[in-house]
Parts: structure tokens; C-alpha cells; sequence
């Protein structure tokens, strides 16, 4: 830049400056501007109510006030009028106590593929515990050739690495396998975002430590007050876990496992062990109550099927969905799928309960385990009528319906991975409804 | 007054201008510079409270009855499992349920899903009681743990649960697992003519 450029940039943005003084340091004008404001503000309101002639189209009252005033400080948060887009946790499955529970994104509501860190679902064992990142440790022991502490800071001076990755819980859909016990795509399969993570490879710092050949299983173990522990097979690990701080651009929020997490690409979500306090290597899982009498799928005959990592490929329409009201005409519908095995490949969309399907557009970018929206333009004539989306990933697994799951799984009490084909229902009066039974 | 900073503030925006500009310059080919410090298993042996549950390894010294058990029980636990862990206020029944799964209702609890007893010690001790974590002596968790199992008739009323002894208990379900072994549907991408979805 040369100077005399700077310098006219210089005095053109002292000029804006002043001119901008002029105005908030002037009471009367101010007062002026908010009057100006309530009146245009009352003519639109007004026009709304009457529903009548468009004739002219009024400058809107935000045009004609001064805006709020930049505080010192601040973390932003969405419009007041977005106040309504929130967790939720489960309507279905109330608990007596809220430290063992989890809440759900709201799966309509959300634009794009990834989800706002305050909108990311949560499960927790015994609660949200409140971690200093400068008391924050993490070890990595058990069959290493040396065993290694890092602190936060230590943790974040290794080159970073950062992906967009979907997170599902396996319980996600529990509700409604057999009954249409959920209203909204929130509820019957919100325990599901997306987001971009940042943080350094398992790899990097399992090798500094120095992995002993014969171990093959590692413990991950977090600092809440569940000390949640899963046992992670080493190949994993190595492939494509990470450490991660941050989600989104910054640090982890404390319900997502603020200051340190696991982050498993395409597995279910409870082995991402949150607050992570330590990677002890092993020969052998460690079979505890979160890998036995939780986490595990029942399958035929009384058994149970344990360390089923993978979330299948799988997809929802969001939007007609649960609780929206559609009329006759253009209808966009729109939605998510997802695979912890690769990219998504194809979704297709049935508009009359599984008889025939048409290819839906995916919208980019389509990313390896990673949320992909869908879209596919309808014209509704106004009949009932039962919609439906069917995912296919790179592998070609094809997503199955409940029906074709029912042959193989015993479909009974706290059923995992319900990765079924989930049909919402269009009834005359357009009122959408669950329709998985 | 204004002037001096706003001066600055040009000058600092140029600089960031100029940063994106020159994208990522030397990042690359250094490897990663080990940060981690040494650490002894001794140093950790606070942390180090897991349980491998088929053998035990990991296990610590210590002994407790199941007539103690009931007493830490009553006094930690009864409040939120209700007395002899049938149910309470908080959490359902810890007791029954063997022999269920193979029903339309399976009823799930530390007798009938554990597949080995030290789990029942290891969450005890890693998560128990809820609201105070880590709190139980290594007696009170293999006390408790005996006083669970005693009530689910895994065990006598006059056990003594040590590392050992706890190993050693068989419990009903134990062959009850299956590794992972999906996929375990051959869905087939139909277009037309295809079976209906079952619901409305």
C-alpha cells in the first residue's frame, strides 16, 4: 500500500468517524430517529394485519432508526425471533433426573450441513462437568514404550488438523422403531449433528508415545463424573481419530466435552469420549458397562450384539416433516444423509410409501461421513400420501427398512442403530405426521 | 485524539490483508515436534481405575461382605435405587430380570446383563454414587458390589467379595454376546414396483 493511498484511507475512514459521532452524541436527533421508527413500524404492522392491498410497499421500520450500538464486547447469539430453535431433550423417554440424559437437534431448523455449537445434541452420563483447561490433563499409557502427559497448551502447538464429520448417537430413533411415539424429526432422530473438528490425530501422539506392538485395544476414559470409558479397537484409532479442542472455529462448548474430546469419524457417538482424560493401550477390550449392559444391540434369541461401532448408512427427510403443515402445490422437500462408512452416493425419494422412488439432487459438497443434504422439487395434488428418503453410501450399502432389519435383529426394548427408511405421512388436510407404524 | 489510533488500526488491517493473501508459507515438511512429558504408571495410578472385567486385571486389594455392602447401600445408594435396588425415586430395579431376554420384554439389570461381575465393581467405583463419584473405599465398592450380586442370587448371603472372588462369580449372562457383524441387511436399491413400507 502506498502512503498516500493509506493516507486517504486514513482520513476518508476519520471523516466516517466523526460523522458517526455527530450522530450518537446527539440526543435530539436520536430521540427523533426512534420516533420516526415507532411510526413506520406501526403503518406495516397495519398493512400485515389487513392482509390487503399490496399497493406500496413501505420502507421497513429498521431503515428509518438508528440500530443497536456496538457493545465493547461480545459473543454474538442468534435473533430474538429464532429464540424458538433449541435443544431439546426427549419427550418420549422422560427421565427421573436429568445428569444421565440427553437433548436433540433440531434437525428442521438447521440450514446447511453443519450445526451450531449450541445446537449440537448432547449426552451425558452423570452431567456437564466444569474443566479449567489449565488444570487439564491428558495421558496416554498402558503398552507404550513411554508414557506421556500433555497439557492443553502442549496439546494445541501440534499442526492442527480439521474435518467436517457427522455425530450420531446409536440410541438415535429408539422411540420409534414398532410406534410413531415422536411428533417431530427432532425428536425421532435429533440426536444427530454435524460439524467441523479441530484438533490433532490420535496417531501423532499415540507414535510419540511409542505403541508396543502386541496392543490392540485402547481404553478412552473422560473427567466427568461418569469417568465414561469405552474400549476402541487400535486399528481405528490410527486410521482417522483425532484429539479435538474445537468445533466449528472455537474452543468445544462444555457439553460437547470442553476442553478436550475423542473425536471417532462414522462410529457412535459415545465412544467419542468427551473431557478426555487419558488413551490407555491394551491386548484385549475391557468389557465394562457402557460396552455390555449399555451400547449393545438386541438381536434374536436373547443375545446381544456388542461393539457395533459403525453408524450404517442411513437418511431422514426434514422437511415436510413431523408437526409442519403443507398445501397443495410446488413442495420442496428437502433432507439429510448421512454414512459412517464413506460419501453418500444416492438418495432417493418415495412420495407413495415405498412403490416407486425417484433420485433426489444432492446438494454439494457430499463429504466422506459427513451430513449431505437432499432435495427433490414435488407437486403435491393434495391427496394423502407417505414420503420417504433411502440413502446408498460408496460402499453401496443400501438402506434398509424397518421390515428388512426386523429379519435379522430383534427389534425389543432399548434398540440401537435404527438406520430404517422413515416414512412421514401427508394426510388431506396437509398435516404431517410419523408414519413409521 | 481519534487519529493516532485509527492510524494504527488501518495499518493492523493491512497486515491481516496481507496474511491471507500470503497463504499457508511454511507449514509443512517440519515434523511434528514432541510436546508430550514423560510420565511414570506410578504417577498415574490415581487414574488408572479400570477394570478389565473378564479376568479382573486391574482389580485392587481389598475385601467386603455382603452383610457391609447392604450398610453402605442403605446409606449411599437406597435413595435413588430404592431399598434392596428394586427401585427408587431416580433409577428402576437393579434386581431380576434373568432369564427374560429371550421374552418379548427384556428386563435389564446387573444380574441378567452383565457378563462379568468386576463390571458391576468397576462402575461402581468409577461413577457410584452419583453425586459423589470416586467417594467409595476400595471395601465399600467390592461390598456393595457383593450386596448387588447377593440380591440378584449370584452369590451368599455371607460372600466376602475380593478380586478373586469376584472374578470368579459366573454370571447368567455371559455367553450372552455376539461380536459385530454387520452389515446384516441386503437392502436392494428397488425403483418401481417395489414392496411397500410397512406404517401408515
Amino acid at each position: 500500500m502506498t502512503d498516500s493511498k493509506s493516507s486517504r484511507l486514513v482520513s476518508a475512514a476519520r471523516s466516517e468517524l466523526q460523522a458517526a459521532g455527530s450522530i450518537t452524541h446527539d440526543p435530539t436527533r436520536r430521540a427523533m430517529l426512534g420516533r420516526t421508527a415507532a411510526a413506520a413500524a406501526g403503518g406495516v404492522a397495519a398493512l400485515a394485519g389487513g392482509r390487503a392491498a399490496a399497493a406500496t410497499v413501505p420502507v421497513p421500520a429498521s431503515n428509518l432508526a438508528l440500530g443497536r450500538a456496538l457493545p465493547e464486547t461480545e459473543y454474538g447469539m442468534p435473533s430474538k425471533y429464532e429464540a424458538h430453535v433449541k435443544r431439546r431433550r426427549t419427550d418420549v423417554l422422560v427421565n427421573r433426573q436429568n445428569f444421565s440424559d440427553w437433548s436433540m437437534t433440531p434437525l428442521h431448523q438447521q440450514h446447511g450441513t453443519l450445526t451450531p455449537n449450541g445446537l449440537i445434541y448432547e449426552r451425558h452420563h452423570s452431567g456437564v462437568p466444569d474443566i479449567d483447561p489449565q488444570q487439564h490433563r491428558f495421558a496416554i499409557h498402558g503398552m507404550v514404550r513411554k508414557p506421556l502427559l500433555f497439557t492443553m497448551d502442549d496439546l494445541m502447538k501440534y499442526p492442527s488438523v480439521t474435518r467436517f464429520h457427522f455425530m450420531e448417537c446409536s440410541g438415535n430413533g429408539l422411540t420409534d422403531w414398532l410406534k410413531a411415539s415422536s411428533k417431530t424429526v427432532q425428536q425421532t432422530h435429533g440426536l444427530l449433528s454435524c460439524a467441523q473438528w479441530t484438533g490433532v490425530p490420535v496417531s501423532t501422539l499415540l507414535d510419540e508415545a511409542g505403541v508396543r506392538p502386541e496392543a490392540t485395544w485402547a481404553l478412552a476414559e473422560g473427567a466427568d463424573g461418569a469417568a465414561h470409558a469405552r474400549s476402541i479397537p487400535m486399528t481405528k484409532l490410527l486410521e482417522d481419530a483425532m484429539i479435538v479442542y474445537a468445533s466449528n472455529g472455537e474452543m468445544l462448548r462444555p457439553e460437547n466435552g470442553y476442553p478436550l474430546r475423542l473425536f471417532i469419524p462414522g462410529w457412535e457417538g459415545n465412544v467419542s469420549i468427551k473431557w478426555l482424560r487419558r488413551i490407555k493401550l491394551g491386548d484385549k477390550p475391557w468389557h465394562l458397562r457402557s460396552e455390555t449392559a449399555r451400547y449393545t444391540d438386541p438381536m434374536p434369541d436373547g443375545k446381544w450384539r456388542q461393539f457395533s461401532f459403525a453408524m450404517e448408512a442411513k437418511s431422514v427427510i426434514t422437511s415436510p416433516s413431523g408437526g409442519m403443515n403443507v398445501r397443495p402445490g410446488e413442495i420442496e422437500i428437502l433432507g439429510f444423509a448421512w454414512s459412517g462408512l464413506g460419501k453418500i452416493r444416492t438418495v432417493d425419494v418415495t412420495l407413495d410409501g415405498g412403490r416407486t422412488w425417484r433420485e433426489a439432487t444432492l446438494e454439494e459438497p457430499v463429504l466422506d461421513k459427513c451430513l449431505t443434504r437432499f432435495r427433490l422439487r414435488w407437486k403435491w395434488d393434495g391427496t394423502p400420501a407417505t414420503i420417504a428418503s433411502r440413502a446408498i453410501d460408496s460402499t453401496g450399502y443400501v438402506q434398509p427398512t424397518v421390515e428388512e432389519i426386523r429379519k435379522v435383529r430383534a427389534i425389543t426394548g432399548f434398540v440401537q442403530h435404527h438406520n430404517g427408511v422413515f416414512p412421514w405421512s401427508i394426510n388431506a388436510a396437509g398435516e404431517v405426521k410419523n408414519a413409521i407404524a | 485524539m481519534q487519529s493516532p489510533k485509527f492510524l494504527w488500526l488501518a495499518l493492523a488491517a493491512g497486515f491481516v490483508l496481507a496474511g491471507c493473501a500470503a497463504t499457508k508459507s511454511t507449514a509443512g515438511g517440519s515434523p511434528a515436534q514432541a510436546r508430550g512429558q514423560a510420565v511414570s504408571e506410578a504417577d498415574l495410578l490415581a487414574w488408572n481405575i479400570d477394570v478389565r472385567t473378564p479376568d479382573g486385571l486391574g482389580l485392587p486389594p481389598g475385601s467386603g461382605s455382603v452383610a457391609a455392602g447392604k450398610a453402605v447401600f442403605d446409606a449411599k445408594c437406597a435413595s435413588c435405587h430404592g431399598a434392596a435396588a428394586a427401585g427408587g425415586p431416580v433409577f428402576g430395579s437393579m434386581v431380576g430380570g434373568i432369564g427374560s431376554f429371550k421374552t418379548d420384554r427384556r428386563v435389564l439389570t446387573p444380574g441378567s446383563m452383565y457378563p462379568y461381575a468386576p463390571v458391576l465393581f468397576d462402575y461402581v467405583r468409577r461413577a457410584m454414587p452419583m453425586n459423589a463419584p470416586q467417594s467409595l473405599s476400595n471395601d465399600e465398592a467390592y461390598a456393595v458390589t457383593g450386596y448387588v450380586l447377593q440380591l440378584n442370587g449370584l452369590v451368599a448371603a455371607d460372600a466376602v467379595m475380593t478380586a478373586a472372588s469376584l472374578t470368579a462369580v459366573q454370571m447368567p449372562n455371559r455367553n450372552g454376546f455376539m461380536v459385530d457383524d454387520r452389515p446384516d441387511t441386503a437392502a436392494t436399491r428397488c425403483m418401481s414396483q417395489c414392496t411397500p413400507i410397512a406404517g401408515k
